[in-house]
């Protein structure tokens, strides 16, 4: 991890002996107290934390909730009405469950927005951004069947649109598609069977997403965090100790962004769902717009922008997937978009194009709608194939300061900060 | 005989194919504009009328019972707090003199009827779907407990207006688009207009998907079909009102306890904010 001299100092006798024995307090104190965390950094730095925050209150309330839940066709929709009504407080551990998912990817979504904008994917942190893209798929594979479990019309539908997609690969090998359906369902259709693996899977899946996130925060502290300039830290006025400083900050964060949660927890629960939802599964009555959540409404409009299936699978596929290569896509000197004229443009093109797409994702393919998502979709892999190697070759960044201090406190600046207690070594 | 099985079976045919039809019709035209009403449990301070919710109760007895059941609703929840704060003693009595549901199995494995008890969910009127559909003409009229989660009223704004409208129902905790829906649907039943042919068994609604609606107006015989004891005047539109709201409580029985302890939370979380925000100012005081 991060090399920069410990100030630990264990004082307890029970401290010392454990310190003798395996250090991890030792360990703790270096990453989470006195880590050097760049003195710039702005609030989009607290979504980590905040990414922290909700994977453990999933996790929390998941685990109660898997008490009182029942994974059978016949029994879900029930039980989780059964929790709404008659467990203690069952309809707050609901509402934060579900509401929470939504929490998730709203930070996940900025956490992301904020690594393309600032280039933190670029050397020496590719292994960090490739290993938090795959997190995010997982999330989303967890997001999906944790979708699927209240068993109401749109969990059902979702689950048959989605599942089916594989059906596809019919197009390249007859019947293989169809064999890897039959195989995900557990039968020839969407059924309890198929519920039971899909909860079976989504107590397991954020068990592994935590293992991961240990990696990331491992990768991170290797690496040090970036920052809005996109310098690394070189000096000990450059760094602040994460305790109590990021500390504070993330707190803060925290906070106002539970103010959020909570306010969907108690005022608006059903408001990022679906009313369809709400009317127990019927594999016989279709309902008229099958629809995935809010935070997969973009991939579903890629999706169905393509008019051939099997392409449009692979499209909704690979506008995830292409994340894992844009350190190698991105040509430019700089990190940082900020010191990006050109590249700045397009990068909020692009933050539309998600957003359109959203929107779209979420209108019945028809019409202009489908013009509009072919537009939205174009410009989406064009923005990674194309402008970002093209621009970042072309492009005249604007200068960049000397340093983050200098960033912070203008040429005249002299290291009136804190700095970190040790600083760190340049690497 | 055989004219009428066939007639019946052609009915159910139908009723099955609907709910895939309506949604095409509901896709290609633009969506029926549903007007948001005032309920007394809308907004962050919401909170049940009890009147309102024992006049609603009165209402859905005396007609909706009759064909929709509300099997997730049990006796007990008509004396608990929140809801519409009966005597437990008269629910009671009405549960025991006017609901009989299945004992459990006798010395002979036969099932016998008992009266029912406050730990009873609501009998349901048909004893499966088939015997349902075979009186409704082909038609299964769904379970109440959820209708008005189940529904929803499509604002059907352009593109621009989709920002501010979201965020105006997010800062006023806009959740009554089911009520909305279903108070709109039950006010909604008209003469069909003349280039409208209504197939067999169908109502005209102006707000349902389609318009094609297989129930017919429950408040045809109008004002005065519910006797009302507390001095409310006994019109369609109360019946209405009164009955949406008695089935966003049946929806949603924990909504006071979560407003109210929401308004708690969020002023916890608040002020804690506050200190917190001060804090970090005053830590960061000597970087910048």
């Amino acid at each position: 991890m991060a090399s920069h001299e410990s100030t630990y100092r264990p004082t307890s006798a029970f401290a010392k002996w454990l310190d003798a024995r395996l250090p991890i307090l030792r360990m703790m104190h270096a990453q989470f107290v006195d880590f050097p965390t760049p003195r710039n950094i702005n609030y989009l730095w607290t979504t980590g934390g905040l990414l922290t925050f909700f994977l453990v209150t999933q996790i929390a309330t998941g685990i109660v909730l898997a008490m009182h839940y029942a994974p059978t066709a016949a029994d879900a929709f029930n039980s989780v009405e059964h929790i709404r009504r008659d467990v203690n407080y069952g309809w707050l551990l609901r509402n934060m469950h579900a509401v929470g998912a939504s929490m998730f990817f709203l930070a996940v979504y900025i956490h992301i927005g904020r690594g393309l904008y600032y280039g933190s994917y670029k050397a020496p942190r590719e292994v960090l951004w490739i290993i938090g893209v795959v997190i995010f798929l997982l999330m989303m594979a967890t997001a999906f069947m944790g979708y699927s479990l209240p068993w109401g019309q749109m969990s059902f539908w979702a689950v048959t649109v989605i599942t089916n997609l594989f059906s596809s690969l019919d197009s390249i090998i007859p019947g293989l598609g169809t064999r890897i359906v039959q195989w995900l369902w557990g039968g020839y259709s969407v059924s309890g069977t198929t519920l039971t693996r899909f909860f079976s899977l989504h107590y397991l899946l954020p068990f592994v997403i935590v293992g991961l996130v240990g990696l990331h925060i491992w990768a991170l502290h290797v690496a040090g965090q970036n920052n809005p300039t996109g310098l690394e830290i070189k000096t000990a006025s450059d760094s602040v100790p994460m305790s109590p400083h990021a500390v504070a900050k993330d707190i803060f964060a925290l906070s106002v962004f539970v103010l959020l949660f909570a306010w969907f927890v108690f005022y608006l629960p059903d408001y990022l769902g679906h009313a369809d939802n709400y009317i127990e599964a019927n594999p016989l009555s279709t309902p008229p717009h099958i629809v995935p959540e809010w935070y997969f409404l973009p991939y579903y409009a890629i999706l169905r922008a393509i008019p051939n299936k099997l392409l449009g699978v692979i499209a909704m596929f690979s506008s995830i997937l292409l994340l894992l290569f844009i350190p190698w896509l991105d040509t430019s000197r700089v990190r940082s978009t900020k010191y990006r004229p050109v590249y700045k443009w397009f990068f909020w093109m692009f933050v539309i194009s998600v957003i359109a797409l959203g929107y779209l994702g979420s209108k019945p393919p028809e019409g202009s709608y489908v013009l509009w998502a072919r537009l939205f979709t174009a410009y989406y892999f064009l923005h990674f194939l194309v402008v970002m190697p093209i621009v970042g070759v072309t492009e005249n960044p604007t200068p960049l300061p000397r340093s983050i201090t200098e960033s912070v406190l203008g040429k005249s600046g002299h290291a009136v900060g804190v700095g970190a207690p040790a600083a760190p070594e340049r690497r | 005989m055989i004219r009428n099985i066939r007639a019946r079976t052609a009915a159910m045919l139908l009723a099955a194919a609907l709910p895939a039809s309506a949604g095409v019709a509901w896709a290609a035209s633009e969506a029926v504009h549903i007007d948001r009403q005032k309920w007394s449990f809308g907004g962050l301070f919401g909170k049940f009328d009890d009147a309102q919710l024992q006049r609603g109760f009165k209402v859905y007895t005396e007609v909706c019972a009759r064909c929709h059941g509300i099997k997730r609703l049990q006796f007990r929840n008509l004396v608990q707090p929140g809801g519409p704060g009966f005597p437990e003693a008269a629910v009671k009595s009405l549960a025991a003199n006017n609901y009989q549901v299945d004992d459990a199995p006798d010395d002979e494995g036969k099932i016998k009827k008992r009266p029912a008890i406050l730990a009873d969910s609501f009998p349901p009127p048909y004893p499966n779907e088939q015997a349902a559909r075979f009186a409704q003409n082909g038609a299964l009229p769904p379970d109440l407990s959820l209708i008005t989660k189940a529904r929803s009223a499509d604002t059907g704004a352009p593109f621009y207006r989709v920002p501010d409208m979201m965020l105006r129902d997010i800062l006023t905790g806009y959740q009554e688009g089911g009520a909305d829906y279903v108070y709109a649907y039950l006010r909604g039943f008209a003469d069909p207009p003349a280039d409208v042919k209504l197939a067999e068994f169908m109502n005209y609604n102006k707000v349902f998907p389609g318009h094609q609606t297989a129930m017919a107006n429950p408040f045809l015989a109008g004002d005065g079909l519910v006797k009302y004891d507390d001095g409310t005047p006994e019109t369609v539109d109360n019946y209405a009102r009164d009955v949406v709201a008695f089935l966003s409580w049946a929806a949603d029985p924990s909504l006071e306890e979560r407003k109210r302890m929401g308004l708690l939370v969020l002023l916890y979380i608040a002020i804690t904010a506050i200190l917190l925000g001060l804090a970090k100012r005053r830590i960061w005081r000597t970087v910048h």
